[in-house]
């Protein structure tokens, strides 16, 4: 099957795929890839039936995971939808591991099939490998066995303590699932073999070390009361999960072991969700590229790029924002569109690039786009790159939605004013500390009833959501002594108090 | 360097455990929609199954997130008509017209139901949940008429079709090597050891002599062992088979109902709902099941399912006679050490006055001793009659096995169905 260069005979003509034939395709384009200097782990390829890929989705996306009745929620909902035709299923899945595992389905033509590779095996690959929000947070080498060390762990609490146990207090730490992330501070490095190995001695040691700050607290309690209450923890904490994983009270060694796996798996994820368009355009641009490749070499028929860029361009179409198919705006198409204007812009700089892109214009684009896919995350991608001429093209335009406004304001449009508003309120959608509300801990009455209390430091006046209280009473689980919450504004003023269980609640505002 | 895996064949249902667990946490939603789905049903598809729905907020994960309120800005494409500075009024539910956002709160608001489909078997079992077949019992060995063959190791007799070679061989050279002891193996090779030195050796008369002597000697031991046998009778190994006697998981179920002019259509049709029931329930429960249908007015026949929903004959009503008939057809067909055996008989409780008695003597005489369960079912509104007072007597006796229920609506079906059936802390009851 080995394509001969000289004479340029297309890699298949059928629609049908085969082993040989994947390997065929897969070989290309890794060559093509490397020319183009993409960096990627090693490719574990996958070929999988649609039911497995129905368990994939579900267990967020893992080959294996620890049990839960959630992942069962999302397989039935995941199973309901594509029984009805509702949704098909993604065309493929890749996790960021070492070697880069991705599935292929099973139902896919040849030519999905080489769309998979070159969008998952190179694109995403090559993102994961390169970006800094990867190569700080997560160590791809290790997740797969660590999420098999969770797995075990779990399964040997259940057997100990009861799977009900165990799903109570999985239940509590996924609602803290978000709060269980460091943004700023790079934790260490995971591996199974020592997490293992130290599980032990690390449940003795936070153990003992809990005891300490309670012992030594709690008995000076009479003595000076007069000086100020001093604040534990000193500065507020936003790794809410942390937090209790090493001081609640109350936690036996095993739930604490949990709340850590909950909070590693988090924080494993938590480089995609600040990455999506970005990683998603990074990939749908190198599928794009390297395809068309392989086409200019006539390793590809023109019926394999019909079906190709039909494909394509409903993953990257943008439906406008009345149409009854919106539903927000598409990560493929802004990633996408911003990945190959940068490409322009470097290629065929106007004057208004000129203006814009200082820096950029007339570059290099490989070398552009290598250090933009490495250095940024969506935030600040887009506060970067994105292009007036873009924003144009899409027709953006910016609403403002003022609660204390009977209508809504159209605040900034795709013109010459409205182009920096436009980029920066973009840009501010994909900050997920906008996105989430900023709670973080903010005391604890180590001297008194244990109470804990967190703060919500408000953004643009808005308030919490109605699920709150939910969230407090799984908080008050995990901590065991009263729990509150305050929302501030930025002025310091405490506009709402939750608290767990309900006290009479203070409106304050 | 890339690997491509098939994983194909690999395990499936990675998520059933997952699956089962939300299952098991959403029971009572669950019960509740399979009970539903019982009474809506028509009879054909009762057993299909089935789809829940659970209310969204239900099943919600919360999560800490934004309410509504504040200043936000969004950023929307398509822009046509607006220019900067444009306002207009809020649009109905949520911000600007299909808010940018609205995935965000999958769980927590947004769409109110969550609707999925649970399998026949899952919907079975949620619908025979806590029920337990009444005194159920596999019947005793020694009644068995069944009997598999199954291996059981190997036995030193049997027919030559089983000889087993591998363990007869085996068994050979075991013996062989036990009965020739080792010192004489030890001295034939140290004799032979001689012979060769000796032949290798300058020829001399003497040096001859001493080869003749060494090869009498060696030839004689050598004698005294070859004498075993290769193979002898006594290392023969068979492949042994026994007949294990199967305990019976057969059941027969008799269905009983009156057709007399006295049962409308309506009444019918919930006797029916009912002998569905009980044949899905018994169906979970033996590998074979055999239906027999008897009919009675004044006299009783044995007919096939058509005929015994669907035919319309009326008269009078003698309930013995059908009562009469399946203790014969039980002794001519289903002698009771081989079937289990299940009545269920529906009647609106009508019957000629005088046949009452003769109904509880059939069935105290020649029918309970020999079924596992009796449940009978008096369908009417108005007040008993005088063939459930007399039954009630036979409860008394037999309270064990035969169960009685009124029901007035097709609602109270399956309810009473379970109420017949419920679990019982006691143990299964002995029939012999």
């Amino acid at each position: 099957m080995s394509p001969r260069k000289k004479k340029r005979e297309p890699i298949s003509t059928g629609s049908d795929w085969t082993f040989p034939l994947i390997e065929a395709y897969d070989r290309e384009i890794a060559r093509v890839a490397a020319e183009y200097g993409l960096d990627t782990y090693p490719n574990q390829i996958e070929v999988i039936t649609s039911e497995q890929m129905m368990d994939a989705y579900s267990s967020v996306g893992m080959p294996l995971n620890y049990n839960h009745w959630s992942f069962g929620k999302q397989f039935v909902e995941t199973e309901q939808n594509y029984s009805r035709g509702r949704m098909g299923l993604a065309y493929e899945i890749v996790i960021n591991s070492n070697p880069c595992i991705a599935y292929l389905m099973e139902e896919n033509t040849i030519t999905m099939q080489a769309l998979v590779i070159a969008h998952a095996c190179y694109g995403h690959n090559s993102f994961f490998k390169g970006n800094y929000l990867f190569r700080t947070w997560t160590d791809a080498s290790a997740i797969i066995d660590y999420l098999l060390f969770a797995k075990n762990y779990i399964r040997e609490c259940e057997e100990k303590h009861g799977v009900e146990e165990v799903e109570k207090l999985l239940d509590s730490c996924h609602t803290l699932m978000n709060y269980g992330v460091n943004r700023y501070k790079r934790p260490r490095p995971l591996t199974a073999a020592e997490e293992r190995e130290r599980q032990r001695s690390r449940e003795e040691y936070i153990q003992r070390h809990l005891n300490d700050l309670w012992n030594t607290t709690i008995p000076k309690k009479s003595d000076d009361d007069a000086g100020q209450e001093p604040h534990f923890p000193p500065d507020p904490e936003e790794n809410i999960l942390y937090f209790i994983e090493k001081n609640a009270p109350l936690l036996e060694p095993w739930q604490r072991e949990v709340i850590r796996i909950v909070r590693k798996v988090a924080q494993y994820f938590y480089p995609q969700k600040q990455t999506q368009v970005m990683n998603e355009g990074w990939a749908c641009f190198w599928h794009y590229t390297l395809l068309h490749k392989l086409y200019e070499e006539g390793l590809v028929t023109d019926g394999f790029m019909m079906e190709f860029l039909h494909s394509h361009s409903s993953v990257v179409y943008q439906p406008p924002f009345d149409s009854p198919y919106f539903s927000g705006i598409n990560p493929y198409t802004l990633g996408y569109n911003m990945m190959q204007d940068i490409r322009r812009i470097c290629e065929n700089p106007e004057p208004e690039d000129r203006e814009w892109f200082p820096d950029i214009a007339g570059s290099d684009w490989l070398e552009t786009l290598d250090h933009a896919m490495r250095n940024y995350k969506d935030e600040s991608f887009i506060l970067q790159f994105l292009s007036p001429r873009l924003m144009r093209e899409l027709k953006l335009f910016s609403i403002m939605d003022d609660s204390s406004r009977p209508t809504l304001k159209v605040d900034a449009i795709h013109n010459e004013t409205g182009y920096r508003k436009l980029r920066e309120s973009l840009s501010a959608q994909y900050n997920l500390g906008n996105r989430e509300p900023n709670i973080q801990v903010y005391n604890v009455n180590v001297r008194g009833d244990r109470a804990l209390t967190l703060r919500h430091y408000m953004h643009n006046g808005q308030p919490l959501g109605e699920s709150t209280n939910e969230v407090l009473k799984h908080l008050h689980r995990l901590w065991g002594f009263d729990v509150y919450l305050e929302s501030v504004t930025p002025d310091g003023e405490v506009t709402n108090r939750f608290a767990c269980p309900p006290k009479e609640v203070v409106e304050v505002a | 360097m890339s690997y491509i895996i098939d994983r194909r064949e690999n395990a499936k249902k990675k998520s059933t455990v997952n699956r089962q667990r939300f299952l098991r946490r959403y029971k009572q939603h669950i019960k509740r929609a399979v009970e539903d789905a019982i009474h809506d049903r028509s009879i054909t598809d009762v057993d299909q199954g089935g789809q829940v729905t659970i209310p969204k907020r239900d099943i919600s994960e919360p999560i800490f997130h934004h309410g509504e309120g504040g200043i936000r800005h969004k950023i929307f494409p398509g822009n046509k008509e607006f220019v900067e500075g444009d306002e207009f009024r809020r649009p109905e539910g949520g911000g600007g017209g299909g808010s940018g956002q609205g995935k965000a709160s999958n769980q927590g608001e947004g769409e109110d139901e969550f609707t999925f489909n649970i399998s026949q078997d899952e919907f079975l079992d949620f619908m025979f949940e806590d029920l337990e077949l009444p005194w159920m019992v596999r019947k005793q060995l020694k009644d068995a008429t069944s009997f598999e063959t199954r291996r059981a190791g190997f036995t030193s007799s049997g027919s030559p079709e089983k000889l087993h070679i591998v363990r007869s061989l085996r068994a050979a050279h075991a013996r062989r090597i036990a009965l020739t002891d080792k010192e004489t193996r030890q001295q034939i090779r140290a004799l032979r050891k001689e012979l060769w030195a000796l032949e290798e050796a300058t020829p001399s008369p003497e040096r001859n002599e001493k080869i003749t002597a060494l090869r009498e000697q060696i030839k004689k031991m050598e004698k005294g062992s070859s004498k075993l046998p290769f193979l002898d009778d006594f290392d023969l190994r068979y492949t042994n088979l026994v007949r294990v006697p199967i305990p019976s998981s057969k059941a027969v179920m008799f269905c009983v109902m009156d057709v007399s002019g006295s049962m409308t259509q309506s009444i019918k049709d919930m006797a029916k709902r009912f002998f569905i029931l009980l044949y899905l329930f018994l169906n979970r429960n033996y590998k074979q099941i055999e239906v027999v249908f008897v009919r009675h007015h004044t006299h009783a026949k044995e007919v096939d399912e058509q005929e015994f929903f669907y035919s319309r004959e009326t008269g009078g009503t003698i309930v013995s006679s059908a009562l009469a008939l399946t203790a014969d057809i039980i002794d001519a067909r289903y002698p009771p050490q081989d079937w289990n055996i299940y009545i269920a008989q529906a009647s609106d409780g009508d019957n000629w006055d005088g046949d009452s008695a003769t109904c509880s003597k059939i069935l105290t005489e020649r029918v309970l001793p020999k079924t596992q369960y009796y449940a009978y079912v008096e369908i009417t509104n108005g007040p008993h009659q005088n063939l459930w007072h007399e039954y009630e007597q036979v409860r008394e006796a037999f309270h064990e096995r035969f169960a009685m229920q009124q029901i007035t609506d097709a609602n109270e079906i399956y309810p009473v169905f379970r109420r017949l059936f419920e679990k019982r802390t006691e143990g299964a009851h002995e029939s012999a």
